[in-house]
């Protein structure tokens, strides 16, 4: 079912009404919605940014950002400014080409793994076949950026940060893989566009959270742990690492981590309501709410009131989980290393392990349920 | 020539130079954190070589495994075991060098051979499978290469197993190198949390 906006195909047409050739439309469309992708996701950190200052100054009965605008919406833009202009520094022993490359080896993958999130049937930069494999993929190139900055700040501090960081990644991509791929069992397919349709059915009701429950919680916890976020945060553990990989980092360079860091939450929140909360699905079928208003579902202001509402939708299922990740900040203490591997090793790899194998047996006896 | 074979015959031009330069580093350079990294870098351009004959499944896998194991496995050895020692110099460098040189130059002559003698079939971009690629993968995986593949995981298996027993001395009585009776007093049990044993 080939419906919704293709902007893409009218901006070609649009250009070649101009006498261009369909070659030249086409590199001029390839940058635009990677642009798009780009400026979304640096608004989004700062969204993010300033949502953690004022909800961990509510969880501390404070009143966070006040001056910079209104309620501080202006305060992560005087972050990113204040990062921007000082002065870069690259300490005298250290290794100064590994110093740089590993922040732009921890950013990339981040950046790179946008290119598979959809907003819409049509609305996302490239519908590869391989989807949600590139995105485990690339997420498993950022450890080598993390040992490598860890290895090249000289410091015992930084190295002992990039191998926590390296260690705790490694051991939870197993699981989230492993729930990754009960999902990827059950639509068939391994594109994200593929996915969201599977749980486009009956609204609420037919997302993937009720059918993989167990999935979406293995799933969040391995996200969050992928992220470096606290509970997990024992690479950057201020207490006992100063701030592990990113001690010597100043300037530029420190915020490259900040903002990989961020981007990565917000990836990961979008990456859960795509696998588990129906991506960009309005939890009533838009169908229906056509059929009651008795309009047609090709016509002009349903597909752009569906492409809107899958925009938003999207967007407002991320941005509830990045919520809950910033409140689990703010109040659950920091895990012991010890603990962390046993939770990765002894405890989500064999359930999602067991999830995987009770997902395909469900679907062998219920594939009208589970995909046939 | 089309825009589309331009771009392509950049990418393999630039892919083609990153592999060579970069293995050369990995043989030739002195600083074995170096090496590793760019070992990584030559996986990574290898990656970049089977998405464009259109394997972006095998592509992702080479990413995945090479890349995100194997490389981050190899730089994990480096930094745990980061000892900073003067190497001995090898009195009959000179000879050892000459043997593995001829080595080298045997097994690229042989290689050269094979690459001039071999008919490659090569399939023109209308025949070629894309994405459905994965599913033909897994076919074959399941089907006429279902022995190799199980193979290969029972020997990881064993791999494994051999690993931690090497690791975990205490599960032998007998040292593997000197045939002496382990001092077990000496293994640290550090699984154990240390305030247990004191009550």
């Amino acid at each position: 079912m080939e419906y919704g906006l293709d902007l893409e195909y009218s901006f070609n047409e649009f250009l070649k009404g101009f006498g261009l050739s369909s070659e030249i439309a086409h590199i001029i469309w390839l940058p635009l919605p990677m642009l798009l992708v780009l400026v979304a996701a640096v608004v989004g950190v700062l969204v993010t940014v300033w949502l953690e200052r004022k909800i961990s100054a509510a969880a501390q009965q404070r009143i966070g950002p006040e001056y910079a605008g209104a309620l501080g919406v202006l305060q992560p833009i005087a972050d990113g400014l204040k990062l921007l202009v000082k002065e870069d520094i690259i300490p005298a022993k250290a290794d100064g080409i590994l110093f740089t490359a590993g922040p732009i080896l921890v950013l990339v993958p981040v950046i790179l793994s946008w290119l598979i999130v959809p907003f819409g049937q049509n609305l996302l930069i490239s519908n590869v076949g391989i989807g949600i494999f590139l995105w485990i993929a690339l997420s498993s190139i950022q450890p080598i950026g993390l040992l490598m900055s860890g290895y090249a700040s000289n410091n015992k501090y930084s190295l002992l940060g990039g191998l926590r960081a390296a260690a705790q990644s490694i051991s939870y991509e197993i699981p989230l893989a492993l729930s990754v791929l009960a999902i990827v069992l059950m639509t068939n397919s391994l594109s994200t566009v593929d996915i969201v349709n599977q749980q486009s059915g009956a609204g609420i009701l037919s997302w993937n959270i009720w059918r993989q429950p167990v999935g979406f919680i293995v799933f969040w916890i391995c996200a969050l742990a992928e992220c470096e976020r606290l509970p997990f945060d024992l690479p950057e553990a201020e207490e006992e690492l100063v701030a592990g990989y990113q001690t010597e980092y100043a300037g530029m360079k420190f915020a490259l981590f900040y903002l990989g860091s961020y981007i990565n939450l917000i990836l990961s929140a979008l990456l859960v309501s795509i696998l588990y909360l129906g991506g960009w699905g309005f939890p009533i079928p838009v169908e229906l709410i056509a059929k009651f208003l008795n309009l047609p579902i090709n016509s002009p202001f349903i597909q752009v009131f569906t492409a809107s509402i899958g925009i938003v939708m999207t967007v407002l299922k991320a941005y509830l989980l990045v919520f809950i990740a910033i409140l689990l900040r703010w109040t659950t203490p920091r895990v012991r290393i010890d603990q962390l591997l046993d939770l990765g090793w002894k405890f989500l790899l064999p359930i999602s392990l067991a999830n995987l194998l009770i997902t395909a047996g469900l679907k062998l006896a219920f594939p009208q349920f589970f995909g046939g | 020539m089309s825009i589309a074979i331009t771009t392509q015959i950049i990418c393999f031009s630039v892919l083609s130079i990153v592999i060579l330069i970069g293995a050369l580093g990995v043989v030739l350079l002195e600083s074995i954190v170096y090496s590793a990294f760019l070992l990584g870098g030559v996986f990574m351009s290898v990656a970049g070589l089977y998405l464009l004959l259109n394997a972006s499944f095998v592509a992702a896998a080479q990413v995945l495994v090479y890349v995100g194991a194997v490389n981050v496995l190899i730089i994990f050895a480096i930094m745990l075991v980061n000892k900073k020692e003067d190497l001995k110099p090898i009195s009959d460098i000179k000879s050892r060098r000459i043997i593995s040189t001829s080595i080298c130059v045997t097994l690229l002559s042989l290689l050269i051979r094979v690459d001039l003698t071999n008919v490659w079939s090569l399939s023109s971009p209308q025949n070629s499978i894309g994405e459905e690629s994965t599913i033909r993968i897994g076919e074959h995986l399941f089907s006429d290469y279902l022995l190799p593949f199980e193979v290969a995981s029972v020997l990881l298996l064993m791999a494994m197993i051999g690993a931690i027993v090497l690791a975990r001395r205490d599960v032998m009585s007998r040292d593997i190198s000197t045939g002496l009776p382990v001092d077990q007093e000496l293994i640290e049990k550090s699984s154990e949390p240390l305030l247990s044993n004191k009550n």
